[in-house]
């Protein structure tokens, strides 16, 4: 289980070498200068302020020392916490904007993601070898799976939002209240969150259950289950075994599909206008602050590393076994 | 010879059984739903994509007509708040979404299936590093790598996108193709071959990819799905191509201009039903495809 443990923390870790390094290279070896095209849209009017910034950013990007230099100072740096300094909201240091965004993601991306989780393989499960579900429940699942994020979210802020006017279509919270512990504040929260999570929610629902009544199906077709059945043993008790070991699969679909629907939750904040790490890196790319866009990049590799570890460890907990999942296929 | 028994007797048995395959094939393939849905409404947009602008005699962005309108016997799906021809923008943004599908699908394609089947057929360290190379592309989140790098190109074509969207979505379908090869490089027949001396990469194009021809196309039509997927969610960010027409662009001019408030469902309802019909149908085909190869899936 070490091994497996440690093996997993090994890929993690040089995925996150790589990234940072990736990180690195684009503005060095993309054409032209980095610099120079990010404060061009910099809506800044004074010169000396100007030129302040740019002497702070050229010596950031330090294009005058060799690169390995360069490479080793860009790691120092992050190593000490510090991603630069924002362009679009200088002074402020760019990890102080990307942590005042993180929970307003994470409160719309978690329970979404959990319950879409929990949700479609209940109704996945429930559908698999039973003629009409799998005929109503199966195409509904293909079709959410293959909308686009930001349509439904688009869909359902018009229906729900503009229509019928039941809740707000735009930010976090109303600007007219204080962030503050009141019923009246929270309440206010909550209504905004709402159609985000709403949209999140139904839109990852379909790939699970899709996955899971495949997973049953495959499951029922196991020699376990043939031999319960053959013993009389209740539809009930079978399907109860075929589910707990399609959960299985489920749990690595988990980690394989987080970088999808964390791209989804990006682009449902976007349509929401919801203040959190979506609608900061399309603010960051119109004022093309690179440094604030850079930093949330290498904050959702952060995340999304440290879910993939907690998967692994979910997973070593739930199967005994713990063998690397060769399967593949997942889709 | 005829009425010898025995070996002459199983050799015209075993010739039709190779027709009678491909029609067996056939013959559940006509008697498919999901397939014939599916292959009905992709064709149907494709050749929406592929004449549907030669119909339309100006240009997608052009201002034609009155603003803000809603459907009408003219402009058949509205105009946008500029008075440009939402049916027209549709018409070729369904061609973009082909063509970044075709191209990006078949980038990862390509890229996924030379992983797989080197991994899955050479085995050994060989595997081992590409193994580690798909793992690591596979966590990172491919949307997000996206943004950073496509934000640097200041002229951004489909072609570069879909090259981009390439690089980033092989590694599901490298870790697939991986599996299937390395149970097939095991079989007899990929044995002989290799001891008649044959190079790898011939024992691979013909020896074992054949064996997978039909995952080999499913997993096409799943890449192809999720780049235009992909595409869909780069081009509503702005980031994609700079000058032309595609129904993630259509969504996003239709919320940067409020069409949202402005209750003009006509400009952002076409352009993301047409992404989820055509990827809901390339789906739905597929698992017309799964239920027509793979015997146990087909309903009873």
């Amino acid at each position: 289980m070490w091994r497996y443990i440690g093996r997993k923390l090994f890929v993690y870790l040089l995925t996150f070498v790589i990234a940072v390094t990736i990180n690195w290279m684009i503005p060095r070896f993309m054409p032209g200068d980095p610099v120079r095209s990010m404060l061009a849209r910099a809506s800044v009017g004074n010169p000396e302020a100007l030129e302040r910034m740019t002497t702070y950013y050229n010596e950031v990007f330090g294009l005058d020392t060799p690169l390995y230099q360069q490479y080793f100072s860009f790691w120092g740096g992050l190593l000490r916490g510090d991603l630069g300094v924002s362009v679009m909201l200088y002074p402020e240091p760019v990890t102080d904007v990307i942590l005042r965004a993180v929970p307003f993601t994470l409160a719309v991306l978690l329970p979404a993601i959990l319950l879409s989780w929990v949700v479609g393989n209940h109704f996945g499960a429930f559908a698999a070898r039973s003629k009409i579900l799998d005929n109503t429940i199966l195409p509904l699942g293909y079709v959410l799976t293959a909308t686009p994020y930001m349509w439904l979210a688009l869909l359902l802020a018009w229906s729900l939002g503009v229509v019928a006017g039941v809740f707000p279509v735009a930010n976090g919270y109303s600007f007219s209240l204080r962030p503050e512990f009141t019923w009246l504040f929270i309440s206010d929260l909550i209504s905004h969150w709402f159609l985000p999570f709403l949209s999140m929610f139904v839109v990852a629902l379909g790939g699970w259950a899709i996955g899971m009544r495949n997973m049953i199906i495959y499951e029922l077709e196991a020699d376990y289950s043939n031999y319960l059945q053959a013993l009389g043993a209740p539809r009930r008790l079978v399907r109860k075994y075929a589910f707990r070991n399609a959960m299985l699969p489920q749990i690595t679909g988990l980690a394989v599909q987080l970088g999808t629907i964390i791209a989804g939750s990006l682009l449902t904040e976007i349509v929401f206008n919801y203040p959190g790490l979506g609608t900061l890196i399309i603010q960051s790319l119109n004022s093309r602050d690179f440094f604030l866009l850079q930093g949330i990049f290498l904050f959702v590799v952060v995340g999304v590393l440290i879910a993939n570890f907690i998967i692994d460890i979910v997973y070593v907990l739930v199967d005994p076994r713990t063998r690397v999942q060769m399967t593949g296929g997942s889709s | 010879m005829t009425n010898v028994a025995g070996a002459p007797g199983a050799q015209p048995a075993a010739e039709p059984a190779a027709p009678r395959k491909g029609s067996e094939t056939l013959h559940y393939a006509r008697r498919n739903p999901k397939l014939l849905i599916g292959l009905g409404i992709v064709l149907a947009f494709l050749l929406l994509g592929l004449i549907g602008p030669l119909f339309v005699d100006h240009g997608p962005n052009e201002y034609v007509g009155p603003q803000s309108q809603p459907p009408s016997g003219e402009f058949w799906l509205g105009t946008t708040s500029f008075g440009q021809d939402i049916w027209a923008q549709f018409v070729f943004g369904v061609r973009t979404t082909f063509l970044i599908g075709v191209f990006g699908g078949g980038v990862a394609f390509v890229i996924g299936t030379a992983v797989g089947f080197i991994a899955g057929y050479k085995g050994g360290i060989v595997d081992e590093i590409l193994n580690m190379l798909t793992n690591v592309v596979l966590v990172l989140p491919a949307m997000v790598v996206l943004i950073v790098a496509i934000a640097y190109l200041d002229a951004r074509g489909v072609f570069v996108q879909g090259l981009f969207i390439g690089l980033t979505s092989w590694p599901w379908a490298a870790r697939a193709v991986r599996s299937q090869a390395l149970s097939l490089a095991t079989r007899d027949y990929v044995d002989l071959a290799r001891l008649s001396g044959r190079r790898t990469g011939k024992i691979i194009t013909t020896e074992i990819a054949p064996n997978m021809s039909s995952y080999l196309v499913m997993s096409f039509i799943l890449l192809f799905g999720g780049a235009i997927l992909i595409a869909a969610g780069l081009d509503f960010i702005g980031l994609g191509p700079s000058d032309g027409v595609s129904l993630g662009l259509m969504l996003e001019s239709a919320v940067a201009w409020s069409a949202l408030q402005f209750g003009m469902w006509w400009w952002f309802v076409p352009p993301g039903l047409g992404i989820t019909v055509i990827v809901s149908s390339l789906y739905i085909l597929n698992v017309g495809l799964d239920e027509i190869f793979n015997p146990k899936l087909r309903e009873l």
